[in-house]
């Protein structure tokens, strides 16, 4: 019972947290099923430090911006290399924002108590990605994590997918905020202006596609369509609002599709924002949302292929509590099916290296030091190759060059980060119970404490969660 | 001996070559600049030490083996070198030692009475732990933490000012040789992290269970070892109209690959070796050039297969003797003036083990070379190898102070005082008195 207890302990830490810190392990031993739960919190996920401006300032920041670029270009251009062009200096400051946004959340991750709780929040950060694919949605990417997805992780799930959906960062990237129903007033006036507008379906699309019913529900492209129109109206308060409206949410009454609309065989006869609310509220509730967001969940925490009893309960847990969030972390760690003792996730290159802090106790200061090694494994900072957000199969990250690179990263790491330290005691603090006789040896036969640390960051235990 | 006053400067080399082959090299111009080489006088100024440590516990009874010893061959088994004039045998010293067939340029230099061994020298750590042990060797403490610097650093500081004589480690940080109140250049070829060439080959080791991790890192090792090839053969074309050492040095960039291609090609390994020692030779004859150099190989930690006179830790030899005969020819006139050291925390075990290796031990073999070293027989006693003899019935035993041979070097070769030995640089050590009689 005791040798159980102390490999559901490393699992814990491992499996459902960022990776151990030393004297984490010993201290979920106790109760590992309560260290993970007590996490749990209704006020939601931690928040990086220190918090940045709003994505309404930042959006505000970001129109001052292009107008001034756009009134340099109409002056006859810009001087090409010319670094004191002021610009090319917002640019980068706006650049140097969005990188200090991902440091303070690696910085969290690095150093939190409460590994689960930041892994959770992660997972719905990744399940409502916002991509750095646009300038302007890179400013707000730090700001969209911390207004809609970190205090509502442990809520209602309708409630996460309404902040969301009505994000400016989500807004803009998906398009939406442009969005304009064809019988609208808004595209009455534009048409008579000679101005093209119209429905733009990119946000609704993926809202049902990959946030809630996923794409095998069996809704069609009139659906999609149906309830863009719905959509049509959630904007963004552009520069010439009053300043409380800039770069917020926004409902354009005059851009909203009037009328009744169908979407997968209901009815909404709402008018307004409240269409769209409405038929967000039904997906969050329908029976393929749930399996959907369940099958993802144990395919991120414990198998690439998750067992189907692990996925069946946390649907049926889904459906019984409405999407209250919190329970459904809770039925998480109650599966028996999420302990097996085989560790099946390959970490990503940002757990990987969050583990790899976490393990040598430290705290990247510089995003030098980190930004260009994600990119170079595959994981570009804040910038996920698609709405879908990254992938987290073994297939994906455990790839010949990414390996050749965790290598390189681990070696120059180790250098730098072992300090006088025995590798061995590292490797137990690390890994406690999961570490195995043949990487516990082949530590403490390493030629230098570097090597030793190198080998630990390297194992298959470590690289697998 | 020259003439103590005149400045050192190679013949072959001029600051314009210096300075182009520096650009190659990706060495920093701030590197090139530095104080007039004025700054260390007298005799002083033409002396030149450099320290490597192999890590890993070099297994001595290979690097110079006793095979006129009589429990030699025994102990040994199939690990156990031929003796001289026989196929792959031991290159002849003496009676009773020779060096390993794979340093070809060690012996050649023994014979001019310019590299001599001490078969048994190890430093006061007996825990037999890599990190404990190193940490000894390159402290000049007696216990481990003993000091948070390096006695090299140290001794820097005992011979004057700061920036007197200057030091450099090669390698991506410095290791705690160096490391202390006296500000130390580093460099590492082609301004990479050097790579630890063990890695890859534990690595594969404990992947052997998990398919997926280790087709992944096989695939991986490959495509880079045909990029680095291709990327030394780049080198190698360059070298072909550029004649000057330090220039030929220039293809030294590809180094890091030379770690990881020594597993497979180990002649191209020690060629690899050779264009560092070269390169070193280079950075250290600039007329600015530093005098004092640390420089570390690891992979000697050799537990099974460790081969004889082929084989895992003869293609580490080989590397190691094209090293020092890259630098030596580096070096050009400069080497009447320069000593060498190369130590490991410790030797392994005098029995061969189980799997054809060999386990952690305490003495082994330095090796101490140099333009102007006094002729001699080995440095300090040999304990032999008789069952009595073996320390806790299994090790060479220790017959030598390390820190008695590193101080005989700093005493005689570059004067440094007794006192200062036996305080600042290593403490506690009035006891441990210096070699004599090797420079």
């Amino acid at each position: 019972m005791a040798i159980d207890r102390d490999l559901r302990a490393a699992i814990a830490v491992t499996r459902f947290g960022l990776g151990a810190r030393a004297g984490e392990i010993e201290a979920a031993r106790a109760d590992p099923e309560g260290w993970l739960t007590g996490q749990v919190r209704p006020g939601g996920a931690d928040q990086p430090q220190p918090g940045g401006p709003t994505a309404a300032q930042r959006f505000a920041e970001f129109r001052d911006y292009a107008q001034e670029r756009r009134e340099e270009k109409a002056e006859g251009g810009i001087q090409k290399g010319d670094k004191a062009d002021p610009v090319r200096m917002a640019a980068r400051l706006l650049r140097d924002d969005t990188g200090a946004d991902f440091l303070a959340r690696v910085q969290l991750a690095a150093t939190t108590d409460a590994g689960f709780r930041e892994r959770w929040a992660l997972f719905w950060c990744n399940h409502f990605t916002v991509s750095a694919t646009k300038l302007v949605t890179a400013t707000l990417i730090g700001p969209f994590e911390q207004e809609a997805i970190r205090p509502n992780v442990f809520g209602r799930f309708q409630d996460l997918l309404i902040a969301s959906s009505t994000h400016p960062a989500m807004l803009i990237y998906l398009d939406q905020a442009q969005s304009i129903g064809p019988d609208s007033l808004a595209a009455g006036r534009m048409a008579r202006g000679g101005k093209a507008g119209g429905l733009n379906e990119n946000l609704a699309r993926e809202i049902m596609e990959l946030h809630t019913v996923g794409v095998d529900a069996g809704y069609s492209q009139a659906d999609v369509t149906e309830f863009a129109r719905a959509m049509t109206g959630f904007s963004v308060g552009g520069p010439r609002m009053a300043p409380d409206q800039v770069g917020r949410f926004m409902f354009r009454e005059a851009a909203h599709q009037p009328g009744a609309r169908t979407i997968m065989g209901r009815r909404y006869g709402q008018d307004g924002q409240a269409q769209a609310l409405a038929v967000m509220k039904d997906l969050a509730a329908s029976p393929h949302t749930a399996h959907h967001l369940a099958t993802k969940l144990a395919a991120h925490f414990v198998a690439d292929d998750p067992p189907p009893a692990l996925v069946e309960r946390l649907k049926r847990n889904y459906l019984d509590t409405h999407g209250d969030l919190a329970a459904l972390a809770r039925t998480l760690v109650a599966a028996p099916e999420a302990w097996a003792p085989e560790a099946r996730k390959f970490k990503t290159p940002y757990e990987f290296m969050v583990s790899g802090w976490r393990a040598a106790g430290t705290t990247p200061q510089d995003l030098k030091g980190v930004a260009p090694i994600l990119n170079g494994m595959g994981q570009k900072v804040f910038s996920a190759p698609s709405p879908k957000g990254w992938p987290d199969e073994t297939a994906i990250w455990c790839a010949p060059d990414a390996i050749i690179k965790r290598m390189a990263w681990s070696e120059g790491f180790a250098a730098g980060a072992v300090a006088g330290r025995d590798p061995s005691q590292l490797a137990r603090d690390a890994l406690g119970a999961r570490l195995t006789p043949l990487v516990a040896q082949a530590v403490a036969r390493a030629e230098t404490r570097p090597e030793g640390l190198a080998i630990l960051l390297m194992s298959p235990e470590f690289q697998r969660r | 001996m020259s003439d103590p006053s005149s400045p050192v400067a190679s013949p072959a080399l001029s600051r314009r070559d210096a300075l182009r082959a520096a650009v190659g090299l990706g060495v920093t111009v701030e590197f090139l600049g530095g104080r007039a080489f004025a700054a260390a006088d007298g005799a002083l100024a033409s002396k030149k030490l450099v320290v490597i440590i192999c890590r890993g516990g070099m297994d001595g009874l290979s690097v110079s083996p006793p095979v006129g010893d009589p429990n030699y061959a025994a102990l040994r088994g199939a690990i156990a070198l031929p003796g001289f004039d026989q196929p792959g045998g031991a290159l002849a010293l003496d009676h009773t030692f020779g060096l390993h067939p794979a340093l070809t340029s060690v012996h050649a230099l023994a014979l001019k009475g310019q590299a001599r061994i001490a078969p048994a020298v190890a430093t006061p750590d007996r825990a037999r732990s890599h990190f404990e042990a190193q940490d000894v060797l390159e402290s000049g403490g007696t216990v481990v933490y003993g000091t948070s610097s390096g006695w090299l650093n140290r001794a820097l500081q005992a011979m004057g000012p700061a920036g007197r004589v200057q030091a450099i480690s090669i390698g991506a940080t410095a290791p705690l040789l160096l490391r202390g109140k006296v500000e130390a250049a580093s460099w590492a070829p082609g301004g990479a992290p050097e790579r630890d060439h063990r890695l890859p080959g534990i690595l594969q080791d404990l992947y052997a269970h998990d398919p997926v991790l280790s087709q992944a890192l096989a695939s991986g090792l490959s495509t880079e070892s045909m990029a680095r090839i291709a990327s030394a053969d780049a080198n190698h074309a360059l070298m072909a109209d550029a004649p000057s050492p330090a220039m030929a040095a220039g293809a030294a960039q590809a180094q890091p690959a030379a770690a990881a291609l020594a597993r497979f090609n180990p002649r191209q390994g020690a060629e690899q070796a050779r264009k560092l020692g070269a390169t070193l030779a280079g950075l250290m004859i600039q007329p600015d050039g530093k005098q004092v150099a640390g420089v570390s190989f690891d992979g000697f930690d050799t537990h099974a297969n460790q081969g004889a006179a082929q084989g895992q830790l003869a293609n580490r030899l080989a590397y190691l003797d094209g090293f020092l005969d890259g630098l030596v020819t580096g070096l050009g006139p400069a080497w009447k003036d320069t000593v060498v050291v190369a130590a490991t925390e410790f030797g392994r075990t005098a029995h061969v083990n189980g799997t054809a290796g060999t386990d952690h031990g305490t003495a082994s073999t330095a090796l101490v070379l140099g333009g102007g070293l006094k002729r001699g027989g080995i440095v300090g006693d040999w304990p032999t190898l008789q069952p009595a003899a073996l320390f806790e019935n299994r090790d060479t035993a220790p017959t030598l102070d390390m820190r008695g041979l590193f101080k005989g070097v700093l005493a005689d070769h570059l004067g440094v005082d007794r006192r200062a030995l036996d305080t600042l640089v290593f403490p506690d050590s009035a006891a441990v008195a210096p070699a004599a009689g090797i420079v």
